[in-house]
């Protein structure tokens, strides 16, 4: 993995204004992302993990609005951006974005063939035979056979998978640096949702891509990401390295999320859930948001937000926890089970 | 699980059928299986698979085109009587999906909850009805108080409770859980996934469980079938079926499920499954039994192949 950070976030913090209220959306978030890396940013709905991803490319909803922080890439402040013509730099040809649906994402008046050439005519500067022969190169990448016939349908005629192929195409067509993927495989079935993810990986080796995917599914994060970001009310409490989040988890919440996988459950004995409820972001929240539902929480983790305590020059954690003062907590004995090679299948 | 058991709900070659009735498109073609009382049966299969549909024809809410179910050994589908259809709406209760589409935003949760028993059980006082509705909130983990409340006042997971609660007021024999927790986070799912569990365990219910979550499945279900394009394919013990998968779809499925830990990361291509694998064209499949409490759907070669298998696993063992 290259060092260097292709865009930095900085201190970012991100308000919504809903029904008169406001509600801190993005509490005081800072995430480097580097060159080459596959990041995976989980949470559950409502974490944030969305409206961060969204603000590297101006798309959060109009009562949104960064209060205060930086985003940084190639020299310029995203943060500062305030036309669409500036946005226009970066969306698609610097950063583009898979999401979720492909039944929703795509024009379903227009064939295939025509939306990733627009693409290609917007961001690569390519027209006429050239994009022509760029497009069907394209869709040959993503795997959808017989592409000249293919990219004279619609959407409608194309099935789900096949579906996200296309919406990757578009995004690849861009020839952007960073792909977002968010939940880009939730709408799809299992034995599809591994072929996109092996399509995506092979995507980000052949175009030398920097990937940031968003989920909430615990496996497809272990299966494809350099590093994990865990979010939770708006805030990253923990970040490692792939294997140092799974293996090696510091925040209760990071435990509590591992926990609660079935994988992890034995048939008879109930599963682990995180009692209570996320915290109401409408509401200042004070210390660790989450420690109302920590069974393991301190005095002053009500009290005060707890700083970023390293664990390894790549994995930290905010959690009171890991303070030479704290009293030591040992992780639940279930999590054990992740290591243990073969142990899942 | 004993075979030796009575089933609580047995299907029989069931065919739905969508469509013109000169040209119809058969969803489910043919399918078999027998739940037993108190065990959790799951059906897995990818979206179109027909599990769904299945699902539905069990509560009537389709048509059974061919074939039988019988629960408690009456036949349920087709014409019945009056009495019986009263008896089947209220022993087999179904918990839906999508708990922010399953429950009517107009209406308050004790209507919500107590509907079915204004349909079912007319006799009821308002204060018995009263009394069955809280007693089925604080089931799931609700306060009585929330009858007054509309839906969109709830959480996700709070929602699916209330569709849960909706299921318990008439207190059933047979739940079928349609994706119950594939809408729901992490969190949330594992909560609801106990609910189901205690409440099993408490009232000795028996689910059909539906999904295509094989890994929340292995934690929930006794015995799994394996669905493809309407018919059963493989069917077993979860472990069985998941240590000894022998159908070539089940193969693929299997492999397919993501594994949560870095270390055992699927690196090379993902299985596909290939249907032109199977040459039916001369012998046709059937589903039989090849070893107790495994079935499986195959042509007379296949079985062959399937039977050596098995013989080769139990010799290394």
């Amino acid at each position: 993995m290259d060092q260097t950070p292709i865009l930095s976030v900085q201190n970012l913090n991100i308000k919504f204004s809903l029904r008169g209220k406001q509600l801190h959306a993005i509490r005081d978030v800072s995430l480097d992302l580097y060159e080459g890396e596959t990041l995976a940013i989980v949470g559950e709905s409502g974490s944030g993990k969305s409206v961060l991803t969204k603000a590297f490319m101006g798309l959060n909803d109009l009562n949104g609005w960064i209060e205060s922080g930086h985003i940084y890439y190639k020299g310029q402040d995203l943060a500062a951006f305030t036309t669409e013509k500036q946005w226009l730099t970066i969306r698609g040809g610097e950063i583009a974005m898979v999401l979720q649906d492909p039944m929703t994402s795509l024009n379903p008046l227009k064939t295939i063939g025509a939306q990733i050439t627009e693409a290609l005519k917007l961001h690569r500067q390519v027209t006429g035979p050239e994009a022509y022969r760029k497009m069907i190169e394209i869709l040959n990448d993503v795997g959808i056979a017989h592409p000249e016939a293919r990219a004279k349908q619609y959407p409608h005629e194309f099935s789900g998978g096949m579906r996200q192929r296309v919406v990757i195409a578009i995004a690849i067509a861009c020839s952007p640096k960073i792909l977002i993927c968010d939940e880009p495989t939730t709408a799809l079935d299992v034995t599809i949702q591994a072929q996109i993810l092996h399509l995506i990986r092979d995507l980000v080796r052949k175009y030398n891509l920097t990937t940031v995917y968003i989920t909430h599914d615990l496996g497809v994060v272990a299966n494809v990401a350099d590093r994990v970001a865990v979010m939770y009310a708006g805030d990253i409490v923990e970040i490692g390295s792939s294997r140092e989040v799974f293996y090696d988890a510091r925040h209760p919440y990071t435990w509590a999320l591992l926990s609660s996988l079935p994988q992890l459950g034995a048939k008879g004995e109930a599963l682990f859930s995180i009692k209570g409820t996320p915290p109401n972001l409408y509401a200042e929240i004070k210390g660790d948001a989450f420690a109302p539902r920590n069974p393991h929480a301190l005095k002053i983790d009500f009290e005060e937000r707890p700083p970023f305590f390293d664990v390894s020059p790549t994995h930290k954690a905010r959690t009171w926890l890991l303070d030479p003062r704290a009293p030591h907590v040992e992780p639940p004995e279930i999590l054990k089970r992740l290591k243990k090679a073969g142990a899942l299948k | 699980m004993t075979m030796e058991r009575e089933p609580l709900l047995s299907v029989r070659d069931l065919k739905v059928a969508f469509g013109p009735r000169r040209h119809p498109f058969y969803a489910v073609r043919g399918v078999s299986f027998d739940i037993y009382p108190g065990e959790t049966f799951g059906l897995v299969g990818e979206s179109g698979s027909g599990k769904t549909t299945i699902g539905r024809a069990i509560i009537r809410i389709y048509e059974a085109a061919a074939g039988e179910i019988l629960f408690k050994g009456q036949k349920i589908n087709g014409r019945i009587s009056k009495k019986l259809d009263r008896e089947v709406t209220r022993k087999i209760q179904m918990i839906f999906q999508d708990p922010m589409a399953s429950l009517n935003e107009r209406a308050k949760v004790d209507y919500i909850v107590s509907e079915g028993l204004y349909n079912v059980e007319k006799h009821l006082s308002k204060e018995e009805r009263k009394k069955r509705v809280d007693a089925a909130l604080m089931a799931v983990g609700l306060l009585p108080e929330f009858a007054s409340r509309f839906p969109h006042e709830f959480s996700g997971g709070q929602r699916q409770r209330i569709g849960i609660a909706r299921a318990l007021v008439m207190q059933p024999e047979f739940i079928v859980a349609d994706e119950p927790i594939s809408a729901l986070d992490v969190s949330i799912r594992a909560q609801v996934l106990n609910l189901l569990a205690e409440l099993q365990k408490e009232r000795g219910f028996t689910y059909l469980f539906i999904s295509h979550d094989l890994s929340v499945m292995r934690f929930i279900c006794d015995r799994i079938a394996v669905i493809h394009k309407g018919r059963l394919v493989e069917l077993a013990e979860t472990e069985t079926l998941f240590h000894h998968p022998l159908h070539p779809y089940t193969k693929a499925l299997l492999s397919a499920v993501p594994v949560p830990s870095p270390d055992e990361r699927q690196e090379g291509p993902p299985v596909i499954y290939d249907e032109s694998v199977h040459d039916y064209s001369v012998d046709q499949p059937v589903w039989v039994e090849i070893e107790p409490g495994h079935m499986i759907l195959g042509n007379q070669k296949e079985l062959a192949a399937y039977r050596a298998l098995l013989s080769e696993d139990s010799d290394g063992n």
